[in-house]
């Protein structure tokens, strides 16, 4: 093809200034296409230029640029409107650095033994664990309540509204509110952590219901199969890999409040320790160790809980 | 209860014990026979992991129970209990009213400490990201590196931050917005990493067999495909963020956390639930809205 066209290219340049239609320096529309297909024209869309516009029509593109431009006008709203206070910013950064060093570089032990600190590990484990199981039933309880294909419409709506409620309220809320009740400790911790993970669960699960192949739930409806059964033999098989998966994010992400909690609520665990190294004590090698403990079992935690998902999987 | 378990058990090292062996023959051998006995055992089998599962959770649920100090009885006493509470005390007043506008002052400051967070985080993360992937062929090395640094910010809780934080910024939003800062980008360089990894492979191989540089590959390529993915995502961690920071206002006496803490500590309860309120309306409607633009973008 480029052999010829070389060839030709010498052997032509008498025919060159008579050639007709010599291609403009502005794109236009193709002559060709337009002659043999004027309907053509019609749907293609063109930008001021000439250029054909690529690329998906619809909302989505515009809005996606109106939701991105909304966040970047809020945010530099939100950094104007702050309520800085005179804070001397370069040198808390530094001193920042300092701190994390100080933190980081030479973790150390001197107001918790490691055993204490191994055993308020494990009760804040336990805590996120307990709330996990509590929320695990509550939430496969409502989930059955309001997942659209199996559930009544109305009852739906409402244990909806009330799912979405209750996720609504940040978790210390919870604990600070139960805790008047059942006295701070870890009634409450489990009590207030639960609330926020059977809201959760319940959304994660009745989407990972709603995904179901509906002709399960029809057959076995038509064979006479009673509720129970559509839920133990159908629902739970077909979904359980996702269950699972949602369920351990959710044991990860309640460890991580119970330690959260720990500090804001007094709920116990290694988030009281660390809340007292670092308000009461003003320790920062003893919060860099109890953050060394802290970050390596949440990575365990992690590593077995994919191991668990590739088994159910 | 702790007799049951053990009774319980022996039966389970058995079932245990046949999964096992039954897992080695059908590795060492898989013939015809042992097909046959598949489909005999099927239900079996299914109750065995049933009851293996079932002794995992108990055991767990005993331990944890014992290591918290919790149990049942209490914590389904304390439901009633809360309840008359929360109704008798945790009601608005006349009185109480007279606070909302510094409560939604503190509100929006929250709310607009979670948007620049996540904004600043995602923007942070999304060019870190891009280090981090494969996709793009950077050093591998480097690639390493970006993500154990993302999940070293990942996996400390934003908690450490904010206590962190608060020896050298003190009371001030700047301990809450670098706080939460660093679990964002953390958690945020991670999903986009996973991201770009999965939705733009393809289409930067494409780009790539076409000679195109990197920056028209991420410019070209990778943003247009993950853009909505980006976006959902940050919808997202507003809504977490809005409830974390509540958390990290109760620590570093900041924003809408303070206020409920100093309500809830004064005992002006009927302030405090104005607070739970605000805070419920505001959540709900950013979760609205943004169910409404995914269900548009994605």
């Amino acid at each position: 093809m480029s052999d010829s066209a070389t060839v030709a290219a010498p052997a032509s340049p008498a025919t060159l200034p008579a050639f007709p239609s010599a291609p403009p320096l502005t794109p236009q529309p193709d002559p060709e296409t337009s002659s043999s297909s004027p309907d053509l024209e019609k749907h293609i869309d063109r930008s001021l230029r000439g250029k054909i516009k690529i690329g998906a029509k619809g909302l989505s593109g515009p809005v996606i640029k109106i939701t991105a431009l909304v966040l970047i006008g809020l945010t530099v709203y939100g950094f104007l409107t702050f309520d800085y206070k005179n804070i001397d910013f370069a040198q808390a950064v530094a001193k920042t650095f300092h701190n994390a060093q100080v933190m980081f570089g030479q973790p150390k032990l001197t107001y918790n033994s490691f055993l204490g600190l191994m055993h308020a590990l494990f009760v804040s484990f336990a805590l996120g664990a307990l709330a996990t199981f509590f929320g695990a039933i509550a939430g496969f309880i409502g989930a059955l309540l309001c997942a659209r294909n199996i559930a009544n419409p109305l009852v739906g709506n409402v244990v909806r509204a009330f799912v979405a409620f209750i996720r609504a309220v940040p978790t210390v809320l919870w604990i600070l509110i139960f805790s008047v009740a059942a006295g701070l400790g870890g009634v409450a911790a489990v009590v207030g952590l639960t609330f926020h993970s059977a809201g959760y669960l319940a959304k994660a699960y009745s989407e990972s219901i709603e995904e179901m192949d509906s002709g399960v739930i029809e057959a076995l409806k038509a064979s006479g199969a009673s509720y129970w059964q559509i839920v133990f033999q159908a629902i739970l098989p077909a979904s359980i890999s996702y269950m699972t998966a949602w369920t351990f994010l959710r044991f990860e992400i309640n460890f991580a409040t119970a330690i959260a909690v720990g500090a804001a609520a007094g709920a116990g665990g290694i988030g009281f320790d660390l809340f007292m190294a670092s308000a009461f004590y003003f320790d920062l090698s003893e919060l860099g160790f109890i953050t060394y403990v802290i970050v390596i079992a949440v990575v365990l935690l992690e590593l077995a809980a994919t191991k668990v998902k590739a088994k159910v999987r | 209860m702790l007799d049951k378990l053990f009774k319980i058990s022996p039966r389970a090292w058995r079932a245990w014990l046949s999964i096992q062996s039954r897992l080695n023959k059908g590795n060492s051998q898989p013939e015809k026979p042992q097909q046959k006995e598949k489909q005999t055992s099927i239900f079996t089998k299914r109750k065995r992991v049933f009851t293996l599962v079932f002794i995992v959770v108990a055991t767990l649920y005993l331990v944890s129970s014992a290591a918290a100090e919790f149990n049942l009885i209490d914590g389904l006493e304390s439901f009633p209990k809360a309840f008359i509470w929360i109704t008798t005390y945790l009601v608005p007043d006349e009185k109480s009213l007279s606070n909302l506008p510094a409560i939604l002052a503190k509100l929006s400051e929250t709310v607009f400490v979670a948007i620049a967070v996540t904004v600043c985080a995602a923007l942070c993360a999304f060019f870190f990201s891009l280090l981090g992937t494969t996709t793009t062929k950077t050093n591998p090395w480097l690639a390493r590196m970006v993500r154990v640094v993302a999940a070293f910010f990942r996996n400390v809780p934003d908690v450490v931050w904010a206590m962190l934080l608060l020896f050298s910024f003190g009371q001030n939003v700047l301990t809450g917005f670098f706080a939460l800062f660093f679990a964002t980008f953390g958690l945020l360089t991670r999903t986009f990493i996973e991201t770009i990894d999965e939705v733009s492979a393809d289409c930067v191989e494409a780009l790539n067999a076409t000679g195109a540089t990197t920056l028209q590959i991420v410019f070209q390529g990778i943003i247009p495909s993950v853009l909505s993915v980006i976006i959902s995502w940050i919808l997202y961690m507003i809504e977490t963020n809005i409830r974390a920071s509540t958390l990290i206002g109760i620590l570093t006496a900041t924003g809408i956390g303070y206020q409920f803490d100093m309500y809830y500590k004064m005992m002006n309860y009927a302030s405090a639930s104005l607070v739970v309120i605000a805070i419920v309306v505001v959540v709900i409607a950013i979760e609205i809205t943004s169910t409404r633009i995914r269900k548009v973008i994605m």
